[in-house]
């Protein structure tokens, strides 16, 4: 374990800046964090959740996929790819680090998706451990420590220094890249911090939130509930909750015509939108309580189903803050589970 | 803090349930914390009597709500409206777009609606409960021990603090007293985009805009966008668009709202309220609004059920295009 005084932090920041981005969340003009690239005068946010999750650096919310040219009857396909530098993704909440999990066993399994796969290598992820968290997490609910952050490497903050600790063979490469401004230490500090980090989630509203109605084989006894009627009844369909959703994967592809050539690209799409997985049939969600239903049943019944019991929710409470009607994945889970108001 | 309370409209919801007036109530619904309200459908007694809920955080308008349910529903809805919430629906009336012989609306006193996200930005992570006394907000929070104290006036909405009216314009039944339309303050902010120039006015948007998301909660939400399909939406429409692909379409589709609902947009405030991304979307539509009052004297959408309003109107005073080309400066 290394320690970094926290009046280090920027010449941290520079001599990483010097040899590849760093993204870190920056405190915007809207007075919510932003994750933004490192430059001198940008200073790492202590707010506990960046406003978007850390998803868009592996699945942006558009990605050019591959343009053509034609020429008479030659046509050119052109490779639009061009991340193929390193970069830190520097301060990443142990919620959105376990997100890339979920995100991996969907885009890097057969057929892997090269542009996740590249994004993703190139990406080294240091987390940080949550001190204050908000009355909306739930990471526990699904066997997520805020106190033991993963990624490459995980880090403490405390009133004067920032403690990393290596994961990864990334992670000891990048733990050299910071070996001048930082010194060896032992791990007292931290493991006071993650006792009171236990303590605080002990204390969170949210912290006894059962999901055992839901998981792998729910699917008969939920899909056909009565209850999902009332639960949609005032959803607005917009596609807040799964923009800003760091599990949410799914997208659109799509083309444009540049005025040179045509551009693929693909952007996130949204479950709740009524265009949503459109076929030429049509569409197979008609209404927006089925589409409000595939939401939740994906991520807590399909998901799990397909990938070990693994849900596909990290309790980052952001659908909870930022949904327009106040409807969201717990209110969800306790009623159906027959807990409502408790 | 509102005047009129919880159990008195829960009475009178259930007085109307059971006199057989109406068959449904549109309210709020209380959710995990003091805050966070849902709109729901009542239908029973007791329902009403255990989750109902009336507080300063139930900032929702139902307006837009009654353009669906006025369809569904075979009986009468009860529906509770703010001052504000009478304007959009006297414009959705004027449009034909509800069914006003299946509401029932009971005009409410508002004193104004919390925005929580300015509660946040004062007390910090960690809300346990929120405890509000005549001018004062209290937060008991996990991180403090003593309660952190705030002035209501400071965490008011936006909108509520430059309120442009506590007059209902439309309803069947009034609780409390009757409120007038009020002087705002609310196109002083334009008025300072106005005085930027060009560039830094661009930047301002530019900033703003590049934030967003394209969830449509501005446009879902919004009792002036009721397109039963929004051309955005549709894939046959030649301009559909899921996500913006470059920075000029990323600001088309905020403008282009704005256009569409010029006239109509009745200043309600929640598209900046429902927007994930806290981008002050009513500006664009207060100047739309401040300058149909210039070019064509004041107008308030939804103020009279079945008015003219100024764009799909001509009176011989209009003023000529030429005018607008000039900046407007008549």
């Amino acid at each position: 374990m290394r320690k970094c005084s926290l009046e280090k932090i920027e010449a941290l920041f520079e001599g990483l800046a010097k040899e590849m981005p760093v993204y870190l969340p920056v405190d915007g003009s809207d007075g919510e964090a932003h994750f933004t690239q490192w430059e001198k005068g940008k200073a790492w946010s202590s707010a506990l959740n960046t406003q978007r999750s850390a998803k868009d650096f592996f699945f942006p919310q558009t990605e050019d996929l591959v343009a053509f040219k034609t020429e008479g009857k030659k046509i050119e396909i052109i490779d639009v790819r061009s991340e193929k530098e390193d970069y830190v993704i520097f301060g990443v909440r142990p919620c959105d680090v376990k997100s890339f999990e979920i995100l991996d066993r969907v885009f890097l399994a057969e057929p892997v998706d090269s542009y996740y796969k590249s994004r993703r290598e190139h990406g080294i992820v240091v987390s940080v451990a949550c001190t204050r968290p908000a009355e909306t997490c739930f990471c526990s609910a699904f066997a997520i420590d805020a106190g033991e952050p993963m990624g490459d490497v995980s880090a403490w903050r405390t009133e004067d220094a920032v403690f990393f600790r290596s994961n990864t063979p990334k992670g000891d490469a990048f733990m050299k890249k910071i070996e001048a401004v930082t010194e060896e230490c032992d791990d007292a500090e931290v493991q006071a911090q993650k006792e009171k980090i236990k303590k605080i989630l002990e204390k969170l509203p949210l912290a006894k939130l059962d999901i055992s109605s839901f998981g792998a084989g729910k699917t008969k006894e939920l899909f056909d509930s009565p209850l999902w009627k009332d639960l949609s009844e005032t959803c607005l369909g917009c596609g807040t909750c799964t923009f800003v959703c760091p599990t949410c994967q799914c997208y659109d592809i799509k083309e444009y015509d540049t005025g040179h050539g045509i551009v693929r690209f693909r952007c996130w799409d949204s479950c709740m939108y009524s265009d949503f997985t459109k076929m030429a049939h049509g569409n197979p969600r008609l209404t927006q309580m089925e589409r409000f239903r595939q939401r939740f049943m994906h991520k807590l019944v399909y998901y799990p189903e397909n990938n070990d019991g693994l849900f596909s929710c990290v309790g980052c409470g952001r659908c909870l803050a930022k949904c327009p009607i106040s409807m969201n994945i717990v209110k969800v889970m306790k009623t159906m589970g027959g807990k409502e108001n408790e | 803090m509102q005047t009129i309370t919880r159990d008195a409209l829960v009475d009178k919801a259930v007085s109307l349930l059971e006199n057989g007036t109406v068959t449904s109530v549109l309210g709020w619904r209380g959710g995990e914390f003091d805050y966070d309200i849902t709109p729901s459908s009542f239908t029973t007694e007791e329902d009403i009597r255990k989750n109902f809920v009336w507080n300063d955080f139930c900032g929702a308008n139902f307006s837009k709500y009654l353009v669906s349910k006025t369809k569904e529903n075979e009986g009468k809805i009860l529906v509770f409206l703010k001052p504000c919430d009478t304007y959009s629906l006297n414009q959705l009336l004027t449009e034909h777009r509800v069914d006003r012989q299946k509401v029932y609306g009971v005009g409410i006193p508002c004193q104004g609606m919390i925005d929580i996200h300015k509660v946040k930005q004062i007390a910090g992570e960690g809300i346990s409960k929120i405890h509000i006394k005549e001018e004062t907000l209290e937060v008991t929070s996990l991180y403090e021990e003593n309660p952190i104290s705030m002035a209501l006036q400071e965490v008011l909405a936006e909108r509520c603090v430059n309120c442009k009216s506590k007059k209902h314009v439309v309803c069947d039944e009034q609780m409390g007293d009757a409120g007038e339309a009020l002087e705002s303050a609310r196109f002083d902010e334009v008025e300072k985009l106005e005085k930027m120039t060009p560039e830094e006015r661009f930047a301002f948007w530019q900033d703003q805009l590049s934030r967003c998301i394209r969830c449509n909660a501005c446009r879902d939400v919004c009792p002036a966008c009721t397109c039963e399909k929004c051309v955005f939406d549709n894939p046959a429409s030649g301009v559909e668009n899921k996500a913006a692909a470059n920075s000029f379409e990323e600001k088309m589709f905020h403008i282009i709202r704005a256009f569409h609902v010029a006239g109509r947009c009745t200043d309600c405030g929640e598209c900046s309220r429902v927007c994930p991304q806290n981008i002050p979307l009513h500006l664009l539509n207060r100047k739309f609004i401040k300058d149909i009052n210039q070019f064509y004297g004041e107008y308030q959408a939804g103020e009279t059920e079945g008015s003219r309003a100024p764009l799909v109107d001509y009176t011989e005073d209009d003023g000529e295009p030429g005018d607008m080309f000039d900046g407007g400066d008549r």
